[in-house]
């Protein structure tokens, strides 16, 4: 979620009235925003001798760009208080009434297609609000465009260049210009060199550097506007001094492209001569049918249903009651004349957020105030409380375990490749572990396939603990299983591991009994005792194990036959002293690790 | 065996009312003798007694071997003195040993006894006080020396070494006797077959002290918190879901939950994404061998069979062009990235696919889950790359947002939590969406406990769930209540490997609705 620092001081004035923190805490949180912080009791920096004035730091809804910069926090807020009307958004041709124009070339589906444009005339900056439209610009390249690579934003003083612009893609070597606060002219490889290490913009160049061609836009003259998404020219660089702005946006996404421009002229026309006037500019782009006119400031009518939107907010609002509290949430709402059930909402083009009439039901519910909805309680279900038969079989074992006086231990179930096979001296047959792509850290190369390692690092971890330790697990491990859609699949093991002065060969032995017998697993010796067949429905026995993770020859693989299906359930044994080495242990440990699935 | 001490202690006293010291009374005896008798008296109130202890300062071997014979630089004077026309240097090592030859002449030039004249040394004075060996004769004779700078100074030296001896003050105590009957320690079947219990005195039990240590197995804490939050679940009739799958598909992780394919949360700098395997298979029916389908959703009769491929369309078209009365996200639908494979990042894909088994039959219907989720995350004393999520759904038709109020003032009350606020949040598959915060009496203020909302419709439509139904979804972790319930300021004391099996061996039972 974006957190936006806007002025106290400034904000509270546009409100209309002080607040305390908590007052305001209160009316954030009634909106759906939250106070972050409030610096006012906070050591603020200084820069060139002047302390920066109170902020108040807000965390907006990643949906809500209308919320990214102080103009739509104050306007929203201001309209939810009932202290201003809603905004009427015009396109405003010049007074000559031919449009500029953005000609868009054909070459520049190879590398970013879209292109959109606007004009903000007789804007008034000074030096807050021209920080805010370049901080704008910066949010919403960083929220809603993904770091630039969806859409980015170029903005002009309009009175150094001259229409109509051309949008093109060209080879690098082809492009030449001074970037933005440059004083040296450089084509586009030179300019890829030149920002390589750059903090800023070194982190946009991979969005087009091995593109045979690079989107550019000219004005008429063959004046570079912007090297988009990269930086703009330096010639046509706006300030706190520019009156007319021209704002081209280039995207790879049609729909983020149009929502920015009109996230970036509705926030920004509060400060032209007229407030919220745009001059618009005609796009031709014939060749992918996107000529057309931009930004479209339209709202779009939506029909919301009375009796869903009371169904939902458990309330019994009329159609006139629903349609006035929305004009606090912006819209534009009235009873259809013709529909008794439906409420014909504009969405204003400020709310990109609206895609279906349940957010417009969530806004009747925070207008009308989401703790002051009438409370119920559902009581129908049918559905019978029951546990997941595995985890009910495995919390018959964790309580059996620990009543043996086992302590259980919860380790990471994501480690690293060596500690899942070459340190228990284990061969990776590339057909068990799943493995991750991109992990932070060698710690999590992959999905454990053993609960092993996470005992011998909790002991490895607990050696100042008195010994013997004895400690258990029961949790999942996952294998590779390109049967299934999801081409693995989970296991539920029980592992236990004892460490101590003696080798305890023989206590995991007898866990093991103990848990066999508590599942009502019979031990029979060998296979002969399978012809026996004995009075349990399940039986085990074991069968010694020659393997490289155990001390050769005290080690065993455990056989259960359950209604009369054998499985080779796991194994125990005594630690190879060359597995206690990679794992750093100092005595002896011997281990238990059994599939419990065939026991459901 | 140590000789006991009980007898000859009793009688000692019996000659007078007043305390006796145990260096004096038996000065050859060594102190953990004396003692054990003590304790044995002390215990049935024979004797009181004191201890009383003090520092001791004897000689070391140099400093035995000084106070016997004389300090190096003494030798070193008496043997110039006795060489009569001076003592050749080189003639020194000889006479009076060579760690003495080379400490006492420097000591002995430094004291002005003696003074260089070409190769020869001699002595510049008749007499010489030997002060080094005269302070060890008073060390010697009194353990003690009054002058601490020069104790101070012999000790540096390591002529001089400190001990602690223990003395012990004893005296008469309310029950002294001159006769120590020794008492029963414990009733013992021998006592009962003879009936001695009768007049036996048993040992006065110590009343102050804890009882024998029980040796005991453990639960993990976070897993007893875990027992608490599936109780409530069960009393509040939810069957639990099948999440023992750790990798999911683009497809249900996000796809299904209507979270868009360009969402931050899909960056790789958020999820887990899987090498090997590489590319996921699209939705399908699960293998009717799985012992692990929710039994009440795959047994139903009336349940009419999913389409799957269905599913998949109305997903791709939800997302990008809009259906069921949404203008969708519009942009190019992926089916490659909706096919990558990940670790999930919540358990909210289970409920996705159980939801989808509803839609099979739809109709009132409680689930719950918790268990591990995984997010690529840099690890800090709040964030693991791994935790748990706690995770209730709630399908009915006609339900309410005031129902979900409802329902969680009922559900975090059970946890002891009894004041609830709800703020507007965004969530790309809930709308509307609730935090929950509580209000913490301990921290005094109100925390935020968990995030809840009813399903989006362009997520149920999708399945085939009805309109009219709508789908409550809540979710928190099981770490930070628990972190905050005990007080627990690192999650890596609690999850992983590096817990302290102590914490885990001495964590109280738990009981959610008390403080």
């Amino acid at each position: 979620m974006p957190t936006i620092s806007v002025d106290k001081a400034a904000l509270f004035k546009e409100l209309g009235r002080e607040y305390t923190t908590e007052e305001f805490d209160e009316l954030c949180f009634e909106f759906g925003i939250e106070l972050d912080e409030d610096t006012t009791n906070t050591e603020r920096p200084i820069v060139d001798g002047v302390q920066e004035p109170p902020q108040l730091k807000i965390e907006i809804p990643a949906n809500r760009y209308d919320l990214l910069c102080f103009e739509g926090i104050q306007l929203m807020l201001n309209i939810f208080l009932g202290q201003k009307p809603l905004p009427e958004y015009k396109l405003v041709p010049p007074p000559s009434g031919e449009l500029q124009e953005i000609i868009v070339k054909e070459d520049t589906t190879k590398i970013r297609p879209y292109v959109s444009g606007a004009i903000l005339r007789n804007v008034k900056f000074d030096e807050a609000r021209y920080a805010s439209f370049i901080a704008l610009q910066d949010k919403l390249h960083q929220n809603l465009a993904r770091q630039r690579t969806l859409v980015s934003i170029g903005t002009h003083d309009l009175d150094t260049i001259q229409g109509p612009f051309t949008y093109e893609a060209l080879p690098p070597k082809d492009i030449k210009f001074t970037p933005l606060n440059q004083t040296k002219e450089m084509d586009g490889e030179e300019l890829m060199t030149f920002y390589e290490k750059h903090q800023q913009l070194g982190k946009y160049l991979h969005i087009i550097r091995d593109s045979p061609v690079y989107p550019v836009i000219y004005d008429s003259k063959r004046t570079v506007c912007s090297l988009p998404p990269i930086i703009n020219g330096d010639h046509s660089k706006i300030s706190v001094n520019t009156t007319n702005v021209f704002i081209e946006i280039t995207a790879l996404d049609r729909t983020k492209l149009e929502i920015v421009n009109r996230m970036m002229v509705t926030m920004f026309s509060q400060y032209t001569a007229e407030p919220f006037t745009i001059e618009p500019v005609r796009i031709v782009s014939d060749h992918n049918n996107e000529t057309r006119v931009t930004p479209d400031l339209s709202p779009r009518v939506a029909e919301a249903e009375v009796s869903y939107i009371n169904q939902c907010c458990g309330l019994e609002l009329s159609a006139a009651d629903i349609s006035s509290r929305l004009t606090k949430m912006a819209f534009r709402a009235k009873p259809s004349a013709n529909k008794p059930d439906i409420v014909e909402v504009e969405i204003p083009p400020t709310r990109a957020d609206v895609l279906h009439q349940c957010d417009i039901m969530e806004d009747v519910a925070i207008a009308y105030g989401f703790n002051s909805l009438p409370r119920s309680f559902p009581s129908k279900s049918g559905t019978v409380a029951q546990p997941l038969p595995i985890n009910k079989l495995s919390d018959i074992i964790r309580v059996e375990a620990a009543m043996a006086g086992w302590t259980e231990v919860l380790p990471l179930i994501l480690c690293s490749h060596d500690e899942s096979f070459a340190w228990l001296n284990r061969k990776d047959d590339g057909n068990t572990a799943v493995k991750l792509a991109n992990p932070k850290t060698q710690e999590f190369q992959v999905v454990r396939t053993s609960l092993l390692p996470g005992l011998l690092k909790t002991i490895r971890e607990n050696k100042s603990h008195t010994v013997p330790m004895k400690i258990f697990e029961v949790s999942d491990v996952a294998f590779k299983d390109v049967t299934l859609e999801r081409k693995s699949r989970n296991e539920r093991h029980f592992a236990a591991a004892w460490y101590g002065r003696t080798s305890g060969f023989e206590v995991v032995h007898g866990l093991l009994d103990r848990v066999m017998a508590m599942l009502k697993s019979a031990f029979i010796i060998g296979e002969e005792g399978l012809e026996n067949s004995a009075t349990a429905e399940s039986q085990y026995f074991i069968r010694e194990l020659d393997n490289p993770t155990y001390f050769a020859g005290h080690a065993a693989t455990i056989h259960a036959r359950i209604g009369g299906k054998e499985h080779v359930i796991g194994q125990f044994g005594i630690l190879h002293p060359t597995v206690l080495e990679k794992y750093d242990l100092k005595l002896p440990v011997s281990t238990l690790e059994i599939n419990i699935e065939p026991f459901l | 065996m140590a000789s006991d001490m009980t007898a000859p202690i009793l009688d000692a006293l019996s000659a007078s009312d007043a305390p006796l010291l145990s260096n004096e009374a038996f000065p050859s005896t060594p102190s953990s003798n004396i003692k054990s008798a003590l304790d044995r008296l002390g215990s049935r109130q024979f004797i009181e007694y004191e201890t009383i202890d003090r520092d001791v300062f004897t000689l070391s071997a140099e400093g035995a071997e000084i106070a016997a014979n004389g300090s190096h630089e003494a030798k070193v004077f008496n043997a110039v003195v006795a060489a009569l026309d001076g003592l050749k240097i080189s003639e020194l090592p000889g006479i009076v040993g060579k760690d003495s030859a080379k400490v006492g002449q420097g000591n002995a030039f430094k004291r002005g006894w003696v003074k260089k004249d070409a190769d020869k040394l001699r002595a510049t004075t008749e007499t010489i006080v030997d002060e080094t060996r005269e302070l060890l004769l008073t060390v010697q004779r009194t353990k003690a020396l009054s002058d601490s700078k020069a104790l101070a100074d012999l000790k540096r030296r390591k002529l001089v070494a400190v001990t602690k001896e223990i003395t012990y003050k004893f005296s008469k105590g309310p029950k002294y006797a001159r006769e120590f009957v020794k008492e029963e320690t414990d009733l013992t079947p021998e006592m009962l077959a003879s009936g001695s219990w009768k007049t036996a005195e048993l040992k006065a039990y110590n009343f102050n002290a804890k009882g024998a240590h029980t040796t005991s197995g453990a639960l993990h804490p976070l897993n007893k918190v875990r027992t608490e939050f599936r109780n409530i679940f069960f009393e509040m009739g939810f069957e639990e879901m099948p999440t023992n799958r750790y990798v999911e598909t683009g497809f249900w992780n996000f796809d299904a939950l209507f979270v868009p394919q360009q969402h931050p949360a899909r960056d790789l700098q958020d999820t887990f994404y899987i090498a090997d395997p590489l590319v996921a298979d699209a939705p399908r029916e699960d293998p009717p061998e799985d012992p692990h389908r929710l039994k009440s959703l795959t047994t139903n009769t009336d349940a009419k069979p999913l389409d799957y491929k269905q599913y998949w369309e109305n997903v791709h078209e939800v997302h990008e062009k809009g259906k069921f009365g949404s203008i969708g996200y519009r942009y190019p639908w992926n089916a490659d990235e909706t096919l990558r494979l990940v670790l999930r990042t919540h358990t909210t894909s289970v409920s996705a696919y159980v939801l989808h088994q509803l839609a099979a039959n739809p109709r009132p219907a409680r689930f719950f889950s918790i268990d591990r989720v995984f997010r690529n995350e840099a690890v800090d004393a709040t964030h693991l790359a791994e935790f748990h999520q706690i995770e209730g759904v709630i399908a009915d038709f006609g339900l309410t947002l005031g129902g979900l109020i409802g329902f969680m003032e009922v559900f975090f009350a059970k946890m002891g939590i009894h004041q609830l606020r709800f703020k507007p949040a965004y969530n790309p598959y809930t709308e509307p969406s609730m935090e929950i915060f509580g209000y913490h009496d301990g921290l005094g203020k109100w925390v935020e406990i968990g995030n809840s909302g009813m399903f989006r419709p362009e997520m149920l439509e999708s399945m085939g769930i009805p309109k009219n139904m709508q789908v409550y979804g809540w979710g928190l972790s099981l770490e930070r209540p628990t972190m905050i319930k005990y007080g627990v300021n690192n999650i890596r004391e609690l999850l992983g490997h590096k817990v302290d099996l102590n914490f885990i061996e001495s964590n109280p039972a738990v009981r959610l609705e008390k403080n």
